[in-house]
């Protein structure tokens, strides 16, 4: 890289080499376990986080009530730097997972609120209005009407959160937690950019897979009858 | 509060080098973004190739892509031009697509009457199109600036991060004080960027204000 004087095709075929000693695939420190750390932040932060904010957002959707909040809170965390957010988790508990964990948590709450706000609020007027005249109840009305022809925005924000918590994950490599960013941070520290550069082709391959996978899950989830309006979900492919 | 003052200079310094780091991009990014926004409008293909690529460009998480551009660029690891570049490269990705969604929203009949006033396209573009364009651009830039306010504490990570460095100096010390300074800086400029943009699309923009017109 650049501070070695190496060019371009030195570090390709230092990187080609990185990958290519088993060294790096296996043990505790080995691509297959940071993989799987990532993957599991980034798994279980969702999770809870979807737990969390599609009933929360779909209930604000439905009634309207607290609308602006939800707003809110999903441009304020545009502006909100994680890795900050991370750091004051650590200072302010001295405990690692939970709290990290948590964090990661209340990062990926606004775009699942927020995109499942907007989806239920996008919902066509009338079709909520045959719906009740066909004498469905206000919880069926929800589940069986609302919830459906919102999922295409309810998955754009699961995805948007998704990608969030990759970044985030990365760089919570900082206060001592595992998963790819490790490579990056341990190579910057050690002037091995071979390691960083490995860590960080990881981690955008990562981000891309999952983010490919989600927009597979939406074309299965997705009823035929509904494409998201205006192509709007299918907009950060 | 004392530390603060004690630190005013570095604070000042830092911040200084935030708003350098952040804003470059969007100046740079707004440049770039608007003949290919113009030219997605008018080549199909060109608007898939181009929007494609910002969404994948947006999936790579910001620490990769600031790791990643010396290697492409030639850069060092250390250099702030990687984030320079790094931070330009989201913006154009966000902008492309407004500028393009909001070229398209043009009413036909106002460019068809431009044209007969005898505007050549590219008067009609600079003094019609782009104009009705400003509203929806402006929310793009506000999009922009306010998460490259973010995204540069990232860069903190290596060596080059204004205001964020102060998460580095409040984590090393074990110190809170840096880190919530940090933090409430941060926030408080992307707040005053995004009033700032929103109030400038106001003033670009005087007949929007004037109600629904005659």
């Amino acid at each position: 890289m650049g501070a070695d004087g190496g060019g371009p095709m030195t570090v390709l075929a230092e990187l080609v080499g990185w990958f290519s000693d088993p060294d790096h695939w296996s043990g505790p420190d080995g691509v297959p376990i940071r993989l799987l750390e990532h993957l599991e932040y980034t798994g279980l932060a969702l999770l809870l986080a979807c737990l969390v904010a599609i009933p929360l957002g779909a209930l604000v959707g439905h009634t309207g009530r607290g609308a602006l909040l939800v707003v809110g809170a999903a441009n304020a965390l545009r502006a909100l730097p994680t890795l900050g957010v991370v750091i004051m988790v650590v200072l302010l508990t001295r405990i690692g997972f939970g709290p990290v964990l948590l964090a990661l948590v209340v990062l990926a709450v606004p775009p699942v609120l927020a995109g499942t706000y907007a989806g239920i609020r996008a919902v066509d007027p009338m079709v909520v209005d045959a719906a009740r005249g066909v004498g469905m109840r206000e919880r069926e009305v929800l589940l069986q009407v609302e919830v459906p022809n919102a999922l295409p925005l309810i998955l754009g924000g699961i995805r948007s959160a998704t990608l969030q918590l990759v970044s985030t994950a990365t760089v919570a490599a900082f206060v001592a937690f595992g998963g790819l960013g490790r490579y990056i941070l341990d190579g910057l520290s050690v002037r091995d950019f071979a390691e960083v550069l490995a860590g960080a082709v990881l981690v955008a391959a990562l981000a891309m897979v999952l983010d490919l996978a989600l927009a597979g899950v939406a074309r299965l989830v997705v009823s035929d009858g509904i494409r998201a309006p205006r192509g709007r979900a299918r907009s950060s492919v | 509060m004392t530390w603060l003052l004690r630190n005013s200079d570095l604070v000042t310094d830092l911040l200084v080098e935030h708003v350098w780091l952040a804003l470059v991009p969007v100046a740079l990014g707004l440049l770039l973004a608007l003949p290919l926004g113009w030219a997605a409008t008018r080549v199909p293909w060109l608007r898939f190739a181009l929007l494609s690529s910002a969404g994948l460009l947006y999936t790579i998480p910001s620490l990769a892509l600031f790791v990643s551009l010396p290697v492409v660029l030639g850069t060092r690891i250390l250099s702030p031009l990687n984030i320079v570049v790094a931070l330009t490269l989201y913006t154009v990705a966000l902008l492309v697509r407004s500028v393009a969604d909001a070229l398209d929203a043009a009413p036909p009949a106002v460019l068809t009457a431009a044209t007969a006033m005898g505007y050549r396209p590219l008067r009609r573009f600079v003094a019609v199109e782009l104009p009705l364009a400003v509203p929806v651009i402006v929310a793009g830039l506000r999009v922009a600036a306010v998460s490259n306010i973010s995204l540069v504490t990232v860069g903190s990570l290596i060596g080059i991060g204004g205001l964020g460095e102060l998460f580095i100096v409040g984590f090393q010390r074990d110190y809170l004080t840096p880190l919530v300074v940090g933090l409430v800086g941060t926030l408080a400029l992307a707040l005053v960027i995004d009033a700032v943009l929103l109030l400038g699309g106001r003033i670009a923009t005087p007949w929007a204000r004037t109600g629904a017109g005659p």
